[in-house]
C-alpha cells in the first residue's frame, strides 16, 4: 500500500511527462475502442439493414450484385424482370407478401425506387421495425407523388407540398430530366439508419407513367409526346420490374420457393436469402474492418512503447531516489515492484482516461455521426469484448512494467546506499 | 557484553581489481560516539556498503549487534540493515516529492521492528516524527512541507530524525554536515549528538574534517585503519 503511495507521489513529481505518456496512452485507447466501438455497429446496422424479407428475387446475375442493388442501392441490374413471372411469383399460396422494386431514375443522386403500397405495409429493418411516415402519407392513387427517405427531405430541404423533377439514370449529373412529370412531395419516412434513407419512393405506376411516352431510352419528341395529365389516364400497369421481395408464410418453405424461383420457366430468375448475401458481402469487407482494428492495436502498442521509454529513460535520474530509499530499507524487490506499479498507474489513468474521452466523444458526435452515416453509436458501458481489450491492455502494461523493474533492480544492487553526487 | 560493531581482518576487493579494504580490526561500542576521518580514496564509500550490508566481504568478519553479516542471505542482510542502522548522507538525502514527515517516517515503512520502537516510545510513528523533527528544531509548520522547498541545513536535520526514528543502535553518517556553513555545522552536531544519545544509539561519523573530530568520544583514521589504503592526495 505504502509502495503504491510512493510510486504515485513520485510520479506526481514527474508529472509532465507522466501526463503526457498517460495522455499518449489515453488517446490509443479512446482511438481503439472507438474503432471497436464503430465496427459493432456498422456490423450491426449492415446486418439489420433488411429483416423480415426471407427472398430476394431478380434477373439472374450474381447473389452479392442483387443484394447490392435492390437493397442498398448500388449498381444496376443486368436485366428486368416481366411484371408477369412477378405476378406469378406472388400468387404462389406459400407467399405472403411480395414486394416489387422498380429502378433506374434518380433525383440529384438520390436513388428513385418505384414500388408499392406493399413496401409500407411489409418492409423490415433492423429487429422487426416497419416503416414510420414522419410527415404526410404514403403515395396514393395517383402516380404523379413521390415519398421522401428521411436524409433526402433534410438534405435537399423538402417539404411536404414541394414539386420535384426526377431524373433518368443514375448518375449525379443527368442529362434527362423528366421535367414534364413533376411528382409531389405527399410523405416523408422517419429515419431508418439504412439505405431508405437515400431513397425516393414512388408508385409502380408513377415509375410507368415517366416512361410511358419512351421509346428505345429516348424520350419522345414533338406529337409522340404525353403529357403528366395524358398519363394519367392512360393504363399504367408496369411491364416490367428490377427486382421483388417476398414474404412467405413459412420459413420452412423458404428453400423450396427459392428452388422453385431458380427454376422459373418463365425466364431466369434468381432468388436470395438476404441473411447470407450480407453475410457474404460483410465477409469481403470484413478484411478491412480486421485491418483497422489491427492498426488501433498497434497505436495502443506504440502509446505503451513510449510510456517504456519515458520510464526507461527516467531510471537514470531517479538512481538517487533508488539509493535513499534503499538507505531507509527498501529492499531491491521494493524498487522493482514501485517501477511495475508506476507502469500499471500510467496505463490504468491512461485506460481511464480513453474511456472517459471516448464517452465524451460519443456523446459529441453522436448526433452528427447518425444523421451523416446512419450509424448509431450508443452509450452504453464497455461489451465483453472491450473489457477483455481494456485489460489486456493493463496485462501488456503490467509486462512492460517488468523491463525497467528489472533495470532498476540491477541498478539498485550496484548502486547500493550511495550515489556520487 | 560484545561490541556493537566489530570488523575483524576484513578483506573486499571489486572484482578483477587490487584489494581495496585490508582492515585487521575495528570496533565501535554501544552508545559511542566516533569520528572515522575518511579522505577519498579511502576506501570510505566501500566500508559503508560493507556495513551497510550492500556488499559481501570477501573476507574476515562483520559483526552487528554480534550477529555476523556475512552469514545472512542479501534480503536478511538487507532487513537487518534497515532495523539496526539508520544513515544521513552529504546531501540530497530526501526524497523531495514526499513531505518532510513523510521523509521521517520512511523507515517505519520498511522495518517492523522500528515502527513497533517508535510506538512503544512515543505512541505512534507519527508522533515519533513530530517528536524528533520537533527536538531537532523544526517546527510543524515545516512538517508537512514538501522536503525541498526547506533549506539545506533543515533538510540535514531532516535526514537526522529519519536516520533516528526507531531508534536504531547505530547511526552512520557519511559527511553530513560538508553542505553547511561552519555555524550551523557545530549546531546540527549537538542536536545530532543529544539525540542519539536520547534514542541511544552509536554514531559512526565519516568525515574529512579534522576540526570536527574534538568533539567526539574518539576519532580514527580510515587510511591508517585499512592497509590497503593509498596514501591521500596520490
Amino acid at each position: 500500500m505504502h509502495l503504491f503511495r510512493l510510486a504515485l507521489a513520485s510520479l506526481a513529481n514527474r508529472r509532465f511527462t507522466a501526463l503526457l505518456t498517460m495522455f499518449a496512452i489515453a488517446l490509443s485507447v479512446t482511438l481503439l475502442l472507438a474503432v471497436e466501438r464503430v465496427r459493432t455497429e456498422a456490423r450491426a446496422s449492415f446486418a439489420s439493414t433488411i429483416s423480415g424479407t426471407d427472398l430476394i428475387v431478380g434477373a439472374r446475375s450474381g447473389s452479392i450484385n442483387l443484394l447490392l442493388y435492390s437493397v442498398f442501392r448500388i449498381g444496376n441490374a443486368t436485366n428486368n424482370i416481366r411484371w408477369d413471372s412477378f405476378e406469378t411469383v406472388a400468387a404462389d399460396p406459400k407467399v405472403k407478401w411480395a414486394i416489387p422494386i422498380s429502378l433506374g431514375d434518380s433525383h440529384r443522386g438520390y436513388r428513385v425506387m418505384g414500388t408499392s403500397q406493399a413496401y409500407f405495409e411489409h418492409y423490415r429493418y433492423g429487429r422487426s421495425q416497419a416503416l414510420q411516415l414522419r410527415d404526410g402519407r404514403a403515395f396514393a392513387d395517383d402516380p404523379f407523388e413521390v415519398v421522401l427517405g428521411a436524409e433526402v427531405a433534410d438534405a435537399l430541404h423538402y417539404r411536404l407540398g414541394d414539386r420535384i423533377v426526377l431524373a433518368h439514370g443514375v448518375a449525379t449529373v443527368s442529362l434527362v430530366q423528366h421535367a414534364d412529370k413533376p411528382f409531389t412531395v405527399v410523405g416523408v419516412l422517419a429515419r431508418t439508419g439504412t439505405p431508405v434513407d437515400r431513397t425516393l419512393h414512388i408508385s409502380l405506376a408513377g415509375m410507368e407513367a415517366l416512361h410511358v411516352d419512351w421509346q428505345n431510352g429516348v424520350p419522345a419528341r414533338g406529337a409522340g409526346k404525353v403529357s403528366a395529365e395524358q398519363a394519367r389516364h392512360m393504363d399504367l400497369t408496369p411491364k416490367a420490374i428490377t427486382a421483388f421481395l417476398l414474404g412467405l408464410n413459412s420459413k420452412v418453405a423458404t428453400f423450396a420457393v427459392q428452388r422453385e424461383i431458380n427454376e422459373f420457366r418463365g425466364e431466369p430468375l434468381l432468388a436470395i436469402l438476404p441473411g447470407v448475401a450480407l453475410q457474404e458481402l460483410w465477409s469481403l469487407m470484413g478484411t478491412a474492418e480486421k485491418a483497422l482494428l489491427m492498426v488501433s492495436m498497434f497505436v495502443v502498442l506504440t502509446g505503451l512503447i513510449g510510456m517504456l521509454t519515458a520510464i526507461l529513460t527516467s531510471l537514470n535520474e531517479r538512481r538517487r531516489e533508488m539509493a535513499i530509499l534503499r538507505s531507509v530499507g527498501a529492499r531491491p524487490w521494493h524498487i522493482a515492484g514501485l517501477l511495475i506499479v508506476e507502469a500499471f498507474a500510467l496505463a490504468a489513468a491512461g485506460v481511464v482516461v480513453g474511456v472517459m474521452l471516448l464517452y465524451i466523444g460519443i456523446a459529441a458526435a453522436q448526433g452528427f455521426v447518425q444523421s451523416t452515416y446512419g450509424l448509431y453509436l450508443p452509450l452504453s458501458l464497455p461489451s465483453a469484448y472491450e473489457w477483455q481489450m481494456l485489460g489486456g491492455i493493463l496485462i501488456a502494461a503490467l509486462l512492460m512494467g517488468c523491463i525497467p523493474a528489472w533495470r532498476a533492480y540491477r541498478q539498485s544492487l550496484a548502486d547500493g546506499l550511495t550515489i556520487r553526487v | 557484553m560484545t561490541s556493537l560493531l566489530e570488523l575483524n581482518d576484513l578483506g573486499f576487493a571489486w572484482p578483477g581489481q587490487e584489494e581495496l579494504l585490508d582492515i585487521p580490526q575495528f570496533r565501535l561500542e554501544r552508545g559511542e560516539t566516533l569520528f572515522l576521518r575518511g579522505p577519498s580514496g579511502s576506501g570510505k564509500t566501500t566500508l559503508l556498503g560493507l556495513l551497510g550490508g550492500v556488499q559481501k566481504a570477501g573476507r574476515g568478519s562483520i559483526r552487528l549487534l554480534g550477529e555476523e553479516l556475512g552469514g545472512m542471505s542479501a534480503g536478511a542482510r538487507d532487513r537487518f540493515r534497515v532495523d539496526h542502522t539508520g544513515y544521513i548522507f552529504q546531501q540530497f538525502n530526501l526524497l523531495p516529492f514526499l513531505s518532510v514527515r513523510e521523509n521521517v517516517e520512511l523507515p517505519c515503512r520498511f522495518s517492523r521492528l522500528r515502527s513497533q520502537r517508535a510506538h512503544q516510545r512515543h505512541g505512534s510513528v507519527a508522533l515519533a516524527a513530530s517528536e524528533l523533527l520537533a527536538h531537532l528544531g523544526l517546527p510543524p509548520a515545516l512538517h508537512a512541507r514538501r522536503a525541498d522547498a526547506l533549506s539545506i541545513g533543515q533538510q540535514q536535520r531532516v535526514a537526522a530524525a529519519r536516520a533516528l526514528i526507531g531508534q536504531p543502535e547505530l547511526v552512520i553518517a557519511d559527511e553530513p554536515t560538508s553542505a553547511l556553513d561552519s555555524d550551523t555545522r557545530e549546531t546540527f552536531l549537538e542536536l545530532l549528538f543529544t539525540e542519539c544519545r536520547a534514542a541511544g544509539s552509536s554514531l559512526l561519523f565519516v568525515s574529512h574534517d579534522q576540526g570536527l573530530a574534538p568533539l567526539f568520544d574518539r576519532s580514527l583514521s580510515l587510511a591508517e585503519l585499512n592497509r590497503a589504503a593509498q596514501p591521500a592526495g596520490v
